[in-house]
């Protein structure tokens, strides 16, 4: 059970919120790109063995999205959303 | 190959145990092979297994950071079954199912095959449709899957007491998926190992691949070992859960995601449960090991992971679950619990495939992948020696992603 | 209680206890374990072990015991219980696991005879043939240990707790009781958790002094100024087992202090953790190291110091270090004769020997031998290096192989070990959490560094004295016989050089070949010596060779006390409407129907059959009039200059030129071009939309908006609001839904030019405020009135009344299935399975070709670019109008089996139709109107003709009349 910094909340339980993937890359002018670009924008996400950056939503509390980096291989939390 | 039996036991006895031969030798590395095979965990093994055995590659060197065995298949819970609801997939899984209960035979290592039914417990009608229209598909394939009535099922299952007519979830009826079985999953990847060994595969364990080397031409050209610099003009990269950080190496891109799938048991007690039993509505599976543990797994974690430990939310929704069925477990206590990290596609399906680098294959996003173990091996080993991808894994290939043709096996039960 | 020793102990003498062991009534006092209260009679032989039935004893006196297990009967009936843990109370019945008929003759014993061709890993090269299958039921049965247990206690229940600390710590021995004071004196929140009956950790089994008072006054002093502290919390009987991220700690707490309640788990989050674990006595590995009356040092001490019992009559002591020497000493204090002193070392040193005057100290000696059937008699010992042997007679062989700081919560928290040679453990070394060890878990191990260290923040150290602690390793003893490395797994020396002979060198693979260190202990007590061995065998180092993994929970914890109150509607609470109580009052069949809602199945009435109730039910909506209740879909109002825009990228269709007071369907895609849910959405005003989605999916499309909004289009503004349960609706639909409407009575104008198909009008209806919706999900004249919940009762029985005169049904989700087949609206789960897009179903038109961008549209054209044959969805009407296809039916070429070329999403008796009519995907299935194809089933084909899907109305007069 992760302890997330939500930035109006201050720290909650893990179970307060919605897990909302990864940070991907800016959708993209679905015209100004190739096919492959474009099923490369949807299936391929960051995978790092180490910090990924993703978004956690704060269903059963404020409601917020809320983005910061978590390393897979701790679970820490490395830079949380009010982190500069 | 030495041989094990009755015989050689007794034998062997006699002389105190000390004239058995090493399952698998420790060689020299060697500069150059044709193919390696990067990871020795069940599909790195078996794939190795049946280069050399049906293929006639003699040169193939298995390399593993760790120890044999230690990856995925050492942390599963060896539910085999082939209760699949689409066409691509379930011929594949029969294969297997009959590939791993001839195993023992084959690698004449004893996997302690138990094929004792999966027993699946539904407690929604949506379920249920779901399930019979799986029934109907396998049918064709030879796949078994019957239903059966709440009685037979807790006739059949004597310690499934909750779940009753004013349950949350009332239970409304069984599958059973004769097919499904147990085994040894250790034995597995020795079996395997032993196998290799003796075709003259080699096994070099504590050899981490740190980057994969591509030649001039863009084509694969060998590893980089914290043990030097391996040529090989094939590459495998069979590295459950550190596919893409193997293959990023190389500068590949891959729809994958790391995440991390939990298991624990219980102590051991007296025979109790004698099949494999799956609530897919309620989110646990568990059968009881020979030893006598309950091995129990459930839902995977929120958000990507290489942990190999557990979350306390997910090990409580399962153990919660658990006991709305079998209240009697309140008493049962957890002995060990671990984890496991798997990549999964993005449409959850496996990918056995070529890639955009010549010479690298890769297998991966297996998601309950331990019951695919010897049919992925096998046409895995077909797709490395004949650069072409067996019938039987046709529709898994990378190939798919590029019109998002994604094989969708949507509502797989919970039981990997 | 024969071996009791007349004064001492903490023990309640005035509290006589009578308990039943293996069918047999002893008695103790208040404040013995199974274990002590047993050896108080005198009782050596408590157990068999797994593998060989050898007869075994009792070996410690806590949770690391590896040889006695018990099974409780009776109400508290439960298994595997370490046979020091089990305090005995009145009519507890206990009996020993693993033998049959009895503990003295087990026939299990059998076993040992065919020792031999029973070494590590056998069954893996026996047992094949002809099949494991016919071994594996006997196998099964001779595991196991305890029964399993068949009832959920009978009385009383579990329960959980949340709490947050700004220090945690585990152990209360003199550490954590140090480290908790420096904390609380400091005014910190400190949660203190020890597994122990009573504070004090090693100090109740061990006779020191702190401030020139017995150790535990300094105890009892510091039990009570804790207590006195209102931000401390103090648990006993409190196992922690389990350190996970985050700095959440587990806790499980035995015996709460009511009746009712079994056990207590905690769920702690603390800003520090401090373990202060202490560390567990490791075993000697010599040859019959496990006979009955073998028994480690510490629990020896604790035996005679805390529970005032002779473990033995005369003793030897075995030891590798320094520690031993003081239990020899407390064990002629209490009578118990010591026959010799064996230490492994040459060089004794002299702060050991100070401690036992005039006792026989055998430097350089080794056990190499024991004798005795069921419990021990003598010994046999001999130089270490080699020579001759001689026996001494001794009922009691007290061996210590040294301690192991008890790393395994740091171990979980993913701090690093690092082995220390002085110590010959592996010890902390890097935390990866805010984490610190004191005391003996972070391998110091006399009193004053215990005490020091814990006291490390601040505040006076009290003073205290120990000898100083020395070691030198003996992984094992080299000598013939079976030395036991894993008491409970019986795996012994000769099974890890097998191994290691095989080529199962890792560490890992010696552990899973063996099976050693796998037992319920976890090897607490022997995984060491295993690393040891092998170290030894391999000529390397400890480290080299690595440690397993530890791994939660420390010990044992049932799944009562992690499930807590949680079961049935606390762990999936579900969701009903104000008429659930009605549905249940008129006999409906109510169940799951996605998203956690209960719902009407079906409305029987007394003696129709399933079919006949649904067909009732149909012929009422298309003959007549029907009303269900719609209230489970669910409602967004959305709010904003920019809803319009938002919608258009979220819909595949044109949105933002819908007119206020009108309604549009959409469908809605995941931006892989695959469906996510179909609804309706209507315009109240410029900047106000109702969005109706499908029940199943509402908590999706929910997300789906919400992350759209904050994280991809921050500066659109759009807020939305979710309103499922802020709306409830009863649907009137059938060809006299008017009159049901104008019967109820409304300002509303019902003609169908003034309020037609997809529009919408606030208004009164019945007397109540309601927005009348004209959607149709039944294919007739539908009006959706929704009212505020608490409106919803009254509207109902308004609305039957008013409907009575036209034969009005309530309809439920099974007649609402057939109706929408029969139209051909597609369903989410059925139709929509999660691989087709809009232009397989027939909906090409939704598609706008003319938004340059929305979710789903680049994926879906990417797709049909493969130009892959698709499964279009068709109707189907078997050959034989009687005959009814399963859901799910595979279609096969001709019927053979082979792979399939679609499926039947849905199959119902139509009753406008007087036959079976199907719904199914089928490959190419629009270019195939008119075509035979073939449902494929075990023993029989059904023969079924393709047509449009739809069966009736087909253009969708009904609905808009």
């Amino acid at each position: 059970m992760l302890l997330i910094p939500c930035p109006f909340c201050g720290p909650r339980n893990e179970s307060e919120f919605a897990h909302g993937g990864p940070v991907r890359a800016r959708r993209p002018d679905p015209d100004a790109v190739s096919d492959a670009a474009w099923v490369e924008y949807l299936t391929v996400t960051p995978n790092p063995q180490g910090p990924v950056q993703e978004h956690w939503w704060h269903v059963r509390g404020c409601g917020t999205w809320l983005t910061l980096w978590r390393d897979t291989t701790s679970h820490d939390i490395v830079k949380g959303p009010d982190d500069a | 190959m030495q041989r094990y039996s009755l015989f050689s036991l007794a034998r062997n006895a006699l002389s105190g145990h000390r004239n058995w031969a090493r399952a698998w030798r420790s060689p020299p590395l060697q500069p150059a092979y044709d193919v390696v095979i990067i990871g020795a965990g069940g599909h790195g093994l078996a794939t190795a297994y049946y280069l050399a055995k049906e293929f006639g590659q003699k040169n193939i060197a298995v390399l593993e950071r760790g120890w044999l065995g230690g990856g995925n298949i050492a942390r599963n819970t060896v539910t085999i079954r082939s209760n699949y609801m689409r066409d691509e997939s379930i011929p594949f899984y029969v294969k297997s199912v009959a590939m791993f209960e001839d195993l023992t035979r084959e690698l004449n290592f004893n996997m302690m095959h138990s094929k004792r039914t999966m027993v699946d417990v539904v407690q929604t009608y949506s379920r249920m449709r779901e399930l019979r229209r799986r029934q109907l598909t396998m049918d064709i394939y030879g796949s078994t899957y019957e239903p059966i009535s709440t009685e037979e099922l807790r006739r059949r299952i004597p310690a499934l007491t909750g779940g009753g007519p004013d349950a949350r979830l009332p239970i409304l009826g069984g599958m059973v998926h004769t097919d499904a079985g147990v085994n040894r999953h250790d034995a597995v990847a020795w079996g395997y190992a032993r196998g290799a060994d003796a075709l003259g595969v080699e096994i070099h364990q504590k050899t981490a691949v740190q980057s994969l080397i591509r030649g001039a031409d863009g084509a694969i050209a060998g590893v980089q070992t914290n043990r030097g610099k391996v040529r090989a003009a094939k590459v495998v990269v069979a590295v459950s859960g550190h596919t893409t950080t193997v293959t990023e190496t190389a500068g590949l891109k891959l729809p994958l995601r790391t995440m991390n799938l939990t298991a624990f048991v219980s102590e051991p007690v007296k025979p109790l449960v004698d099949v494999i039993v799956n609530c897919p509505d309620s989110g646990f599976y568990f059968s009881q090991s020979d030893k006598g543990e309950m091995v129990i797994g459930g839902a995977p974690d929120a958000g990507q992971s290489f942990r190999r430990d557990i979350k306390q939310t997910v090990f409580e929704d399962t153990v919660t679950a658990m006991l709305s069925l079998f209240p009697a477990f309140q008493k049962l206590k957890l002995m060990r619990q671990w984890g496991g990290h798997l990549d999964i596609a993005h449409d959850a399906s496996p990918i056995m495939s070529k890639t955009d680098v010549a010479g690298l294959f890769i297998t991966a996003g297996w998601w309950g992948g331990y019951k695919a173990i010897p049919a992925g091996g096998l046409t895995l080993a077909h797709l490395v020696a004949r650069g072409e991808p067996h019938p039987l894994m046709a529709a898994f290939t990378l190939e798919r992603f590029r019109h998002l043709d994604f094989v969708m096996e949507s509502g797989t039960t919970t039981a990997r | 209680m024969r071996e009791r020793l007349p004064q001492g102990g903490r023990i309640d003498r005035s509290r006589r206890v009578a308990f039943t062991f293996n069918g047999r009534v002893y008695d103790g006092y208040h404040g013995d374990t199974l274990a002590s209260a047993l050896l108080a009679h005198g009782v050596r032989l408590t157990a068999r072990s797994f593998k060989y039935h050898r007869p075994r004893g009792i070996v410690g006196y806590g949770v690391e015991e590896p040889a006695s297990l018990v099974e409780l009967l009776g109400a508290d009936a439960s298994g595997n219980e370490p046979i020091t843990t089990v305090r005995i109370r009145d009519g507890l019945r206990a009996k020993s696991v693993n033998c049959w008929p009895s503990l003295r003759f087990d026939i299990g014993g059998v076993n040992q005879l065919f020792a031999r061709v029973l070494p590590a890993g056998f069954y893996y090269k026996t047992f094949k043939w002809p099949d494991w299958q016919l071994f594996e039921p006997m196998i099964r049965r001779a595991a196991g240990l305890a029964r399993a247990p068949t009832q959920p206690p009978a009385n009383g229940h579990y329960e959980a707790r949340h709490a947050h600390a700004d220090v945690f710590i585990a152990g209360a021995g003199p550490a954590g009781l140090m480290a908790a004071l420096v904390a609380g004196r400091a005014g910190k929140r400190v949660f203190l958790a020890d597994e122990g009956t009573e504070a004090g950790g090693g100090l109740l089994t061990r006779r020191l002094r702190i401030e020139d008072r017995p150790a535990m006054e300094w105890v009892a002093d510091a039990v009570a100024e804790l207590a006195a502290m209102e931000h401390v919390t103090h648990l006993q009987n409190a196992s922690v087992w389990a350190y996970r991220e985050h700095n959440l700690m587990m806790v499980t707490e035995r015996s709460p202090d009511h009746d009712s309640l079994l056990e207590r788990s905690w769920r702690v989050r603390a800003g520090r953790v401090i373990c202060a674990t202490g560390a567990i006595e490791r075993l000697l590995v010599f040859p019959g190291n496990d006979r009955p009356g073998v028994m480690l040092a510490s629990a020896a001490q604790a035996y005679v110091n805390r529970w005032a019992v002779r473990p033995g009559r005369r003793a030897v002591v075995f030891t590798n270090n320094n520690s031993a020497y003081a239990v020899a000493a407390d064990m002629q204090a209490a009578g118990i004769e010591i026959a010799a002193i064996v230490d492994a070392r040459p060089q004794v040193p002299p702060e050991a020997l100070a401690q036992v005057a005039g006792i026989d100290v055998l430097g350089g000696h080794v056990v190499v031998r024991t004798r005795g059937r069921m419990s021990l008699r003598s010994i046999a010992i001999s130089p270490l290096a080699g020579g001759a042997t001689r026996s001494i007679a001794c009922d009691l062989l007290a061996h210590s192989g040294g301690w192991n700081p008890a790393v395994h919560l740091f171990s979980q928290s993913r701090g690093s070990l690092r082995y220390d040679e002085t110590l010959a453990a592996f010890v902390p070394d890097i935390p990866a959490q805010a984490t610190a060890s004191v005391g003996a878990a972070a391998g110091l191990m006399t009193l004053p560094e215990v005490l020091t260290s814990a006291a490390a923040t601040g505040g006076d150290v009290p003073r205290a004295h120990e000898a100083a602690y020395a070691i030198a390793p003996l992984w094992r003893v080299q000598a013939a016989g079976k030395a036991f490395l894993d008491i409970q797994n019986d795996v012994t020396v000769a099974d890890v050089q097998l191994a290691l002979r095989e080529g199962y060198d890792n560490i890992e693979h010696v552990k899973r070949y063996t099976t050693g260190g796998m037992g319920i202990d976890q090897g607490k007590t022997g995984n060491i010596n295993i690393i040891g061995t092998v170290a030894q065998q391999k000529g390397l180092t400890l480290p080299e060779v690595g440690s397993t993994t530890f791994r939660s929970p420390y010990a044992p914890v049932s799944f009562g006390a992690v499930g807590g109150l949680r079961t049935g509607e606390v762990q999936f609470p579900y969701r009903h409407t104000p008429i659930t109580e009605w549905n249940r009052e008129q006999g409906a069949v109510m169940y799951e129907a996605g998203a956690r809602w209960q719902r009407p199945g079906y409305f029987p009435q007394p003696g129709e059959s399933f079919q006949e109730t649904v067909n009732r039910e149909c012929g009422a909506v298309r003959e007549a009039v029907g009303v269900y209740d719609g209230s489970p879909l669910g409602t967004f109002e959305l709010k904003g200059r920019d809803t319009g825009r938002f919608l258009d990228f979220l819909y595949t269709n044109k949105m933002a030129n819908l007119k206020p007071g009108h309604g549009r369907y959409g469908l809605m895609l995941t931006d892989d071009g695959l469906i996510l849910d179909d609804g309706v959405a209507l315009r109240l005003d410029d900047y106000r939309w109702i969005l109706s989605t499908s029940t199943g999916h509402a908590d999706a499309v929910n997300q789906q908006m919400e992350k759209l909004l904050q994280t991809e289009f921050p500066d659109w503004q759009v807020m939305v609001t979710a309103v499922t349960s802020q709306w409830n609706n009863a649907t009137v639909c059938g060809p006299r839904a008017r009159e049901v409407m104008e019967a109820l009575g409304t300002d509303i104008n019902l003609d169908n030019a003034a309020f037609p198909f997809m529009t919408f009008r606030d208004g009164t209806v019945a007397g109540l405020p309601t927005r009348v919706v004209r959607v149709s999900f039944t294919g007739e004249l539908s009006y959706e009135i929704n009212v505020a919940p608490r409106h919803m009762r009254k509207l109902w029985d308004r609305v039957m009344a008013a409907g009575a005169p036209f034969g009005i049904q309530p309809v439920g989700s099974e007649a609402n299935h057939v109706l929408r087949v029969e139209k051909g609206f597609l369903s989410l789960g059925h139709e929509v399975d999660g691989t087709v897009d809009p232009h397989d179903l027939g909906m090409g038109w939704i598609m706008s070709a003319k938004k340059s961008d929305y979710l789903g549209k680049r994926a879906v054209a990417l797709r049909r670019a493969a130009d892959k044959p698709r499964r279009e969805l068709v109707g189907l009407l078997p050959d034989d109008p009687n005959a009814q296809i399963p859901e799910g039916a595979p279609l096969t070429p001709g019927g053979r089996k082979e792979a399939t070329e679609g499926l039947v999403t849905a199959c119902v008796w139509s009753g406008v139709n007087n036959r079976w009519v199907a719904l199914a995907l089928l490959v190419n299935g629009r270019t195939r109107q008119g075509e035979t194809v073939h449902v494929r089933l075990r023993d029989e084909v059904i023969a079924a003709r393709v047509t449009a899907p739809v069966f009736y109305d087909p253009g969708g007069q009904r609905l808009r009349s």
